[in-house]
């Protein structure tokens, strides 16, 4: 704004001469004036004109100055529109009584040229800053205002993302704060299309927009391969290159990914930079899981490890997970709640307390509030009984298209790829392209995965089921089946699909084929029972239960390296 | 106690220099305000209004001020210091002498205009 520009000036006196002189004064000085000869006409003038600056004469007849001027800057309201009472006033009184009324400052009689020129400057000056100020205000507001929309929508459309999932399921107790998003906290839990569940928590380095942006495609990878059936360390994979990829060199993410397998009673879990996890069987049995791995984002393909840790559980176990917001808690002197508070806590819980109301209370306590920081996230997810739990839902949506109907489909895996990838979700994909199949893609990824696991661990690589009886056995097993992994040169498996058309519906036949030396399906005792009451832990078994159970027909031959099962479908 | 120049020529002559043109509506408006003015502060006086007294007195002191008729504005103020101290029956030799000032500036006035027209 310029400071020279002319002004348009409202001047109110009663003495027509000394109104005049003022006029013909403001004038000269480039001003603009429009004028009035009492304080009603004054008011009306400055409704209609809407001057910069008014000048009052403090006394008048038919209202006073002092009454226009309580109008005047009561009708300005926001706007700065500087007063100057002109007076030849003397008393204090009488000075302060026009600075109540409203007035900025004061123009003595007789009328001087320099000053009258100085003044109207001077208020003009502070006119102008105080409208910057006011564009200035206005600007930030309307600012803070779209800010708050785009996050609103931000919101929403992560919310659409990053949805939480399964964590409403019975056998979950979690903490996360509505405002997560822009605190760079993360938590999911997915469904397994075979049953048992993924749960991933996460903690970006950093707050608001950046954090929030990162967990987008931490929330797609993981939804997406979590239900087309990719396991923990295939998602962890993903993830990492996604973030090494996408995010500054300063940004990464801690993380902590489980894989729960309610049927075999069985975590995988995986913590890269989150506090230590901890698996709690009774008030005194309890062990901690910690960080064993770098936080996702910051290794290259080639070095990151996805491995995760096989942990046997029981039934009623529970699985404490959290992120550094529980260890930063902190009480009214700065301690912070740490390690130890989280311990504590869990120590306490004695019998008769969940240990997740026992740690919450035990942070509320600590920190004194209710109400605590944004970045803070807690789960504690209990083993259960798979029969409670709900697998995948159904009601993925029906393609209108009928998809193929009648096809064939081999697929072989060969040597060192047998120990490296997980081929699994490329086979349900496949079988999902019938709409038919869609619907019943946790039974059909069962089968593929026992088919496939069956195969791979006691086929090709002759791992005795048995071992896994005794917990001794089972750590046995793991090391062994990891060692021997890395000598399947020459060996395969191969998997043929083909699938027709019924007049009820259709019929996928697969037959499974591995480069193993089989095992004697005659006297097995799965295959012979009539009935599958099985009890205990038996893991060859409970897969071949499983398959005779979902399909049709189960035919063995090779001495058992060759399994051939038919599965139908209805419309 | 009444012993300023009739006439501020310094202020006149400033008031000359800004009105240029317009000097003598200036000088006509100021003359036409006073006298109706004077019939105020009498007509005050007879309602025996104090506080209108002091009121057009003060207004009409600043007018004389500005304008440059510094006497007559000293004698506006005795009568303003009157009425506000409620002492109207103080009041009217001071108004005699306002009337004879008023003549007195009216005619130096007029003699200006003519003198500048000139």
């Amino acid at each position: 704004m310029d400071e020279s520009a002319p002004l348009k000036i409202l001047i109110a006196d009663d003495s027509d001469s000394d109104r005049l002189i003022l006029k013909t004064l403001l004038k000269r000085l480039g001003h603009m004036v429009v004028d009035a000869a009492n304080g009603h006409e004054a008011v009306a003038l400055f409704q209609s004109e809407t001057p910069d600056i008014v000048l009052l004469d403090a006394l008048m007849p038919s209202m006073d100055g002092m009454e226009a001027a309580r109008h005047i800057k009561k009708l300005a309201g926001e706007r700065l529109v500087p007063l100057i009472f002109i007076t030849s006033l003397t008393e204090p009184e009488d000075l302060a009584g026009c600075l109540e009324a409203g007035g900025d400052g004061f123009l003595s009689k007789p009328y001087n040229r320099v000053m009258i020129k100085a003044k109207v400057n001077a208020f003009n000056r502070m006119r102008l800053m105080h409208q910057a100020l006011s564009d200035q205000r206005d600007l930030m507001h309307e600012r803070n205002r779209q800010l708050l929309k785009e996050q609103h929508i931000a919101r929403g459309v992560f919310d659409n993302v990053a949805h939480t999932g399964c964590l409403n399921a019975p056998n979950i107790r979690f903490h996360a704060s509505p405002l997560s998003v822009f605190s760079g906290d993360v938590l999911f839990a997915s469904p397994r299309p075979a049953g048992g569940m993924l749960v991933f928590a996460g903690d970006f380095t950093g707050h608001g927009l950046p954090a929030a942006i990162g967990a987008m495609p931490v929330a797609e990878s993981f939804y997406g391969m979590a239900g087309k059936g990719f396991n923990g360390a295939d998602i962890l994979r993903e993830i990492n290159q996604k973030l090494v990829r996408i995010l500054p060199k300063d940004m990464f993410c801690c993380g902590a990914m489980v894989e729960v397998d309610f049927a075999l009673n069985q975590l995988n879990i995986w913590n890269g930079g989150l506090p230590d996890m901890w698996l709690m069987r009774s008030p005194t049995e309890r062990y901690s899981l910690p960080s064993r791995h770098l936080p996702l984002g910051i290794l290259g393909p080639d070095q990151f490890k996805a491995d995760m840790e096989t942990v046997r559980s029981r039934p009623g176990d529970r699985l404490l997970l959290m992120t550094d917001g529980v260890l930063e808690c902190s009480d009214s002197e700065g301690q912070l709640f740490g390690e130890q508070g989280v311990r504590r806590a869990i120590e306490n819980a004695g019998l008769s307390r969940h240990p997740f109301d026992a740690l919450m209370s035990e942070i509320q306590r600590f920190t004194g509030q209710h109400k605590f920081g944004d970045d803070l996230t807690l789960c504690c997810l209990e083993m259960v009984d798979e029969a409670g739990q709900a697998a995948l839902p159904d009601a993925v949506e029906l393609s209108t298209l009928a998809g193929p109907t009648q096809w064939r489909c081999d697929y072989e895996l060969q040597g060192s790829t047998l120990g490296e990838f997980n081929p699994l979700p490329l086979l349900l994909h496949i079988c999902m392209e019938v709409p038919g199949l869609r619907r019943r893609s946790g039974e059909v990824y069962t089968l593929l995965s026992e088919l496939y696991n069956n195969a791979l661990e006691h086929g090709v690589l002759q791992l005795p089921s048995e071992w896994k009886y005794t917990p001794e056995g089972f750590d046995r097993y793991y090391s062994e089946r990891a060692k021997r992994l890395s000598r399947v040169d020459g060996h395969y498996i191969r998997f043929s699909f083909h699938h027709d058309l019924t007049a009820l519906g259709g019929r996928l036949r697969v037959v499974c084929e591995d480069s193993g030396e089989g095992f004697d399906f005659q006297n097995h005792p799965v295959l012979q029972a009539t009935e599958m009451a099985q009890s205990g832990p038996r893991y060859g078994g409970r897969g071949l239960a499983l398959i005779k159970r979902l399909a049709k027909t189960v035919q063995f031959d090779k001495k058992g390296s060759r399994v051939d099962v038919v599965y139908e479908w209805f419309f | 106690m009444v012993d300023k120049p009739h006439l501020d020529e310094e202020a006149l002559a400033e008031l000359q220099d800004v009105m240029e043109d317009e000097f003598e509506t200036l000088i006509n408006t100021y003359l036409s305000d006073s006298r109706d003015r004077i019939e105020s502060l009498k007509k005050a006086i007879s309602d025996g209004d104090a506080e209108a007294l002091a009121h057009t007195a003060h207004s009409f002191k600043g007018s004389c001020i500005n304008i440059g008729a510094p006497r007559l504005g000293a004698l506006c103020r005795e009568v303003e210091k009157a009425g506000q101290d409620g002492r109207l029956s103080d009041v009217q030799p001071v108004l005699d002498t306002i009337d004879a000032e008023f003549q007195r500036v009216t005619d130096a006035l007029h003699t200006l205009m003519a003198g500048g027209a000139e």
